[in-house]
């Protein structure tokens, strides 16, 4: 966990320095802001990965000795084939569509956006273990 | 239905069952979940946009052919290089990379059983096509398509210069292709971070995944901030927000300055994936490991840092922009690249080289790429920028880029065809269209770098006969015509495949990285078994026992053995013993 928490504090500590320097050079209130940003987009998970990391013992997959017999058994729970995620894609794209004729493909958008939410939740329910 | 994925302890020996596959038919394709399904499905649309693209390509060059041509208005040569520049950036180059090949090729490459969040990738597939279908939709509108450029700068995107439906729904398609783009950003890191295979630590990581994880923390940084300006905008037309209008007190610059803190990590958001195609084809069809691995990390990683400090280097001629601040961070870019460059023809340097389709596109690349970054670099200065700002030197610089990519895409493509089909491509057939595609960008773009400097403004749609662009503007224009012979060989190549196929077998390039240790294409849940994880190069390990293990975590000793062309050499035995053989050490990583 350790490597992967110093790529996000990179970029942290990173946009740190070039946020402060561009404030110091310009007192342009955008791109300062957004580099603030980014500053923290690196810092808050880096920082939280490097907690854990110190708190944790290695996972097998950092440890350049384990064999795959120590990762071997169950990853994780996949879900299986849903038809949830097209019709939310569907729901999101009749809303776009309302946004740009504010027709009635509003209603159908948010009927099928909301159906796809609680499918989505039931079908985590049935399956157990997500 | 919920399945438990597991992971196999030993290589040669699988699973007790075998997992179920779900529904097949147009079914498996609206409801799949599986990695494997969504990658195909957004190559494939990448690629039909691509098509359309490429199409308004061909019209835009036939316009340009001739001077005062009337073979499209005014209105309709806006509407096409618009669209031209929102599909190809927007709907091909980022979504084939992050949402086709990473998708499809990442979980492979890490031992993974499917990306972190399979439905949550299913949603970023539908959400792309969803929005690409809209942003197709402004051509079937009253008004006509979005035409204010692929940048919609304010104030020309404002209600009044572009009023109707078309523009609407190019803000709302890319909206939703946004959120499609960071959902797949959160995947890919996540996936990375959490379920890779044991042994497989970040620095054994294929430097395609390595560069698909930057790519991902990329995506977080930029499109965030692109979503939001568009819904921005979006008030600014429907609800009066005046954020980007002067007439309320807005500020029209701050458009630029979201849109471009996008566009330049956009820039490298398409260009990072093909980065890490590139080097780990060369490092295959040179049958060595790659030169400078940490090197190429480092150096993606400062790319990406880089990249999203330099945005208002696309805003020198505005006058409001800190030009030391961004010219010195532009030029500071060329330093990794570089870096790279001089990797790349390491990995290749006492190789022994094949010249295979794939390799081919990777050596394009880096032609056609450095012609592109040197005049980056020259854009980077501002009096030269001052100078060139939108003229065609601009549109040449970019595409001489781009095309260098969709080379490192079609690498890609020929690289991994056999993995994702188990049907080999037509050696002959990818060759021309390799030659076809090289020669063609140089010819379309080369003199397009010329016009620019002769003061070829872009985005008109006519020239007068006496400005003497003339001569320029029709080799362009033929050049084009070879691009789209090079895209249609390449179909016939595909069409061929899928007609007489050619069993591909689980390896045929002889590769070294962990998506080559199973099936073509792979099972449900991607491995039956897996070679235990030593070094960044896996499979090479298991199928070449005669070669050492090559793992740079090793400590480094006196007398090490570096792998050098066809064989293998004591560093000692090339005058690198001592103590400096720990430096030389890096000579086989």
């Amino acid at each position: 966990m350790k490597v992967e928490s110093y790529v996000l504090l990179f970029v942290g500590i990173f946009f740190g320095f070039v946020g402060l320097a561009y404030w110091l050079m310009s007192h342009e209130d955008a791109g300062s802001v957004m580099l603030l940003g980014t500053f923290l987009l690196g810092c808050v998970p880096g920082g939280y990965y490097l907690w854990w990391s110190r708190r944790m013992s290695p996972r097998p997959s950092d440890n350049p000795k384990a064999s795959l017999r120590d990762g071997a058994g169950v990853v994780g729970a996949f879900p299986g084939s849903s038809i949830w995620p097209f019709v939310l894609g569907l729901g999101a794209t009749f809303v776009g569509l309302a946004l740009v004729f504010g027709a009635w493909t509003l209603a159908v958008g948010l009927f099928l956006a909301v159906a796809a939410l609680v499918g989505v939740v039931y079908e985590s329910r049935r399956g157990g273990l997500v | 239905m919920t399945l438990l994925a597991e992971r196999p302890a030993v290589f040669d020996e699988g699973p007790a069952h075998e997992h179920e596959a779900g529904p097949s038919g147009f079914l498996k394709w609206v409801t799949s979940t599986d990695h494997k399904v969504i990658g195909k499905n957004y190559t494939v649309t990448a690629l039909v946009f691509f098509l359309m693209a490429g199409a308004m390509a061909l019209l835009i060059r036939a316009q340009l052919a001739s001077p005062d041509s009337t073979l499209l208005s005014q209105h309709t040569y806006n509407e096409m290089f618009t669209m031209h520049g929102s599909l190809m950036i927007y709907l091909f180059v980022g979504p084939v990379s992050f949402g086709g090949l990473a998708n499809y090729i990442v979980p492979l490459q890490i031992g993974a059983p499917d990306m972190a969040f399979p439905r949550l990738n299913a949603l970023s597939y539908w959400l792309y096509l969803g929005g690409g279908s809209l942003m197709m939709m402004g051509f079937l509108t009253t008004g006509s398509a979005a035409d204010f450029g692929w940048v919609a700068y304010a104030p020309l995107s404002n209600s009044i210069n572009t009023p109707g439906a078309g523009p609407d729904l190019w803000i709302v398609a890319l909206v939703l292709t946004g959120f499609s783009a960071i959902f797949t950003g959160v995947n890919l890191v996540t996936t990375i971070y959490y379920l890779r295979a044991p042994g497989m630590t970040m620095f054994r990581m294929p430097i395609f995944t390595w560069n698909m994880l930057v790519t991902g923390i990329l995506i977080l940084i930029a499109f965030p901030v692109f979503t939001s300006a568009l819904v921005l905008l979006w008030c600014d037309r429907h609800l009066g927000a005046h954020i980007f209008e002067v007439s309320g007190g807005g500020v029209p610059v701050l458009w630029q300055d979201l849109f471009w803190f996008f566009g330049h990590p956009e820039v490298y958001i398409l260009a990072l994936p093909f980065f890490g195609i590139v080097t780990d084809v060369i490092a295959v069809f040179s049958r060595k490991p790659i030169f400078g691995y940490r090197g190429m990390v480092f150096a993606t990683i400062s790319i990406a840092a880089l990249s999203t400090s330099v945005w208002a280097h696309h805003m020198f001629t505005t006058g409001v922009v800190l030009l030391p601040f961004f010219s010195l961070m532009s030029y500071l870019i060329a330093v990794p690249t570089g870096i790279k460059f001089f990797n790349w023809i390491g990995t290749m340097w006492r190789g022994s080289v094949k010249f295979d389709t794939p390799m081919l596109f990777c050596v394009g690349f880096l032609a056609t790429f450095l012609i592109g970054g040197v005049s980056g670099i020259l854009l980077a200065s501002p009096p030269v920028d001052f100078a060139t700002h939108d003229t065609y030197f601009v549109v040449a610089h970019f595409h001489s880029v781009v095309m260098a990519l969709v080379m490192g895409a079609f690498a890609g493509f020929f690289y991994w065809y056999p993995k994702m089909t188990g049907r080999m491509l037509r050696e002959g057939l990818g060759k021309l269209s390799f030659w076809l595609m090289f020669i063609g960008t140089n010819v379309t773009f080369d003199p397009q770098y010329l016009l620019g400097l002769k003061g070829m403004p872009r985005r008109i749609a006519e020239y007068a006969a006496s400005d003497g662009f003339t001569t320029l503007n029709r080799i362009s224009s033929a050049g084009a015509v070879l691009l789209f012979l090079a895209v249609l060989v390449f179909l016939v190549n595909a069409f061929v495949s899928w007609w007489k196929p050619i069993p591909a077998g689980d390896n045929p390039w002889d590769a070294s990285s962990l998506e080559w240790a199973t099936t073509s294409p792979p099972p449900h849940h991607n491995f039956l078994r897996i070679p235990p994880i030593r070094s960044q190069r896996p499979v090479w390990d298991h199928n070449h026992p005669e070669d050492r293990i090559l793992d740079h975590a090793r400590p480094r000793r006196p007398g090490l053995v570096a792998s050098v062309g066809g064989g293998t050499v004591l560093l000692k035995d090339v005058g690198l013993d001592g103590p400096n053989a720990s430096d030389a050490g890096e000579l086989d990583r």
